[in-house]
């Protein structure tokens, strides 16, 4: 018989520990995907970071190493400067990338440090159990915003690939989404072209992921797929924020 | 004699640095040790290696734990305030186990205190300063020579043990020139760094770093592991200097800038007929208790008198090693200002007359 599918070389034996309906899954599934497809798993060195993910470091069959919450910029730097020829990736979520490490993803994109930025926003803080993220919505509802998000109390949510993408030394940014199998398919090509610009050396790129949290949003995995097209991309559109034009 | 040149202390930390093989600087300004960085800026381009200017001393701590994870020999330099900030990175690296260089040219405080030397970060830097159970080794030099040698063998015993070290100077240190003699040294008595990530190229196994170990019976055995390496370096690697103690009734125990003063004040007591040694820890962890101790059982020696640029930091660790069999005073300056000898010498003249006439 023929084989039509098997598990991508790119991800290790480990099980992974997400909940039910969580998209986390998936973007480790595609980021290993073109890792291979591309022939640069041996290359790469991963960043973990603080949060639901901090032990991506089982997953990916990558060299990983873990970082301090939000500053997996900061690591990858010392690891990309050291090892030029390598490719080098973080995975932040929002709470770690658009919060406690807001500093380092905006410096590391100042200087266009030559990294993959593969940030997962799903609006809320999954591990510490559902509080407000920066990237949290208005009126969303979570434990420290339990009436729902008040711009007027705890102000309004970060647009994070718009605000990176008005950089120079930011070359390619995208906002993708995995509600879907088409959607999925784009997330996969931007993972390919992220690695394709720091192949080619071009500068700072980044792919920021709509992502399900059906756990910390009361939510049923199929009913969170909708929800991140009727609430989410109202607000995070998705669409290539910086780099339209690159040819890689 | 013929090659010494005349530099700041700064920039002598610096050439050790490059002088040991380190190709990667990460850091922030900050007064007194903002030569450290200028040095750099332009030697790291002379030898093809790698400054970075990071954004905040946090950043910077980190992109040393990255380019130490990396396997590559790297420095960061800071002063107190600078290093309170770099303490979250540095329980990392412990944690992890990553060899790196920290150097923190001290200056008064706490809070953004002041600019001038101090030795107030003694606690900080001896009992931690970040969470967790770990151990840094902390060294003190007192000179620029010593700046020099110091520095090439914080490098090596970085790697060696795979620990951080931090080279502990004061503002006086960094910022004051003597002659140094840049003696050959042997760059990298290191290992191949197996457990370096550099892309996995064919390995079997992924190589993985990290200091985290949500299983209590994992991480209790890590931090096993840490307390037996840890026991090694207070073997191996306590580093100290005893002057004068033949026959001496006082014995001074300071470190760094600090001990400089105390060896004029030696010769000063000298010239008064009071016999009057030193024991200077250079490193301050592993710290010398045990030097300490047999010091303390000799019969000639009726007290000691530590002097520190601070409130009375290192003491406590000289009164746990002298464990009550003789006296221990202190007298220290703090506020950025260094004690005279004059003071000092009163200070000692005021003991001599209570404990040993």
């Amino acid at each position: 018989m023929a084989i039509v599918f098997e598990k991508t070389k790119g991800l290790t034996d480990k099980p992974f520990h997400f909940c039910p309906g969580c998209t986390h899954g998936i973007i480790h599934r595609i980021i290993a995907e073109v890792m291979c497809e591309m022939g640069i798993l041996e290359d790469t060195i991963g960043v973990s970071s603080v949060g639901c993910t901090y032990n991506n470091y089982e997953y990916f069959a990558c060299d990983m190493v873990q970082a301090a919450h939000g500053r997996a910029p900061a690591v990858a730097t010392g690891i990309k400067r050291v090892h030029p020829e390598n490719m080098v990736f973080t995975y932040q979520g929002d709470g770690d990338l658009a919060s406690i490490g807001a500093a380092e993803i905006l410096h590391a994109a100042a200087r266009g440090e030559k990294i993959s930025v593969f940030f997962v926003n799903n609006a809320v803080y999954g591990m510490t159990s559902g509080q407000m993220a920066p990237t949290t919505l208005l009126g969303q509802v979570t434990t420290t915003s339990p009436f729902g998000r008040d711009s007027a109390v705890q102000g309004f949510p970060i647009n994070v690939s718009e605000l990176l993408s008005v950089l120079p030394g930011a070359v390619y940014i995208e906002r993708v989404s995995l509600n879907n199998y088409k959607n999925i398919q784009a997330a996969k090509r931007a993972i390919a072209k992220s690695f394709r610009v720091q192949q080619q050396g071009l500068g700072f790129s980044m792919v920021e992921f709509l992502s399900t949290c059906p756990t910390n949003w009361g939510k049923e995995p199929v009913e969170s797929l909708r929800w991140v097209e009727s609430d989410m991309m109202p607000q995070y559109p998705l669409g290539v924020y910086k780099g339209k034009d690159l040819k890689v | 004699m013929t090659n010494r040149v005349l530099m700041k202390g700064n920039e002598v930390i610096a050439e050790a640095a490059i002088r040991a093989g380190c190709r990667y600087y990460f850091g922030y300004p900050i007064t007194p040790q903002t030569e450290i960085m200028h040095y750099m800026a332009k030697r790291m381009v002379e030898v093809g290696g790698c400054f970075v200017q990071a954004e905040s001393e946090v950043a910077a701590i980190n992109m040393v734990y990255g380019a130490a994870a990396a396997g590559a020999r790297v420095l960061t330099s800071s002063s107190s305030p600078g290093i309170s900030l770099k303490q979250e990175g540095m329980s990392y690296i412990a944690g992890a186990e990553l060899p790196a260089v920290v150097v923190n040219i001290v200056r008064a405080g706490p809070g953004l205190g002041g600019i001038l030397p101090a030795q107030g970060d003694y606690f900080q830097a001896t009992k931690g300063g970040g969470h967790g159970d770990y151990r840094n080794i902390v060294i003190a030099p007192a000179s620029i020579q010593e700046l020099y040698e110091m520095t090439v063998a914080a490098f090596n015993l970085a790697d060696q043990y795979r620990m951080l070290v931090m080279i502990l100077g004061d503002g006086a240190l960094g910022q004051m020139m003597e002659p140094v003699l840049f003696r050959d040294v042997e760059p990298n008595v290191s290992t191949e760094k197996l457990w370096a990530t550099r892309g996995r190229k064919g390995k079997p196994e992924h190589n993985i770093v990290t200091s985290i170990y949500i299983d209590p019976d994992m991480l209790e055995m890590k931090n096993r592991e840490l307390v037996a390496k840890y026991a090694v370096v207070q073997k191996e690697e306590t580093r100290f200097e005893t002057l004068n103690l033949d026959g001496a009734e006082i014995v001074f125990t300071a470190f760094g800038t600090a001990s400089r003063i105390c060896r004029n004040v030696i010769r000063q007591a000298a010239e008064m007929g009071i016999k009057v040694g030193m024991i200077r820890p250079i490193t301050l962890w592993p710290f010398p208790s045990e030097e300490i101790s047999r010091i303390a059982d000799l019969s000639h020696v009726k007290a000691f008198l530590d002097i520190e640029l601070n409130a009375g930091q290192m003491v406590e660790d000289v009164r746990l090693a002298v464990n009550g069999k003789k006296p221990v005073h202190f007298y220290g300056r703090m506020g950025g200002n260094l004690p005279t000898q004059k003071e000092i010498l009163d200070q000692l003249l005021a003991i001599h007359e209570g404990e040993v006439r």
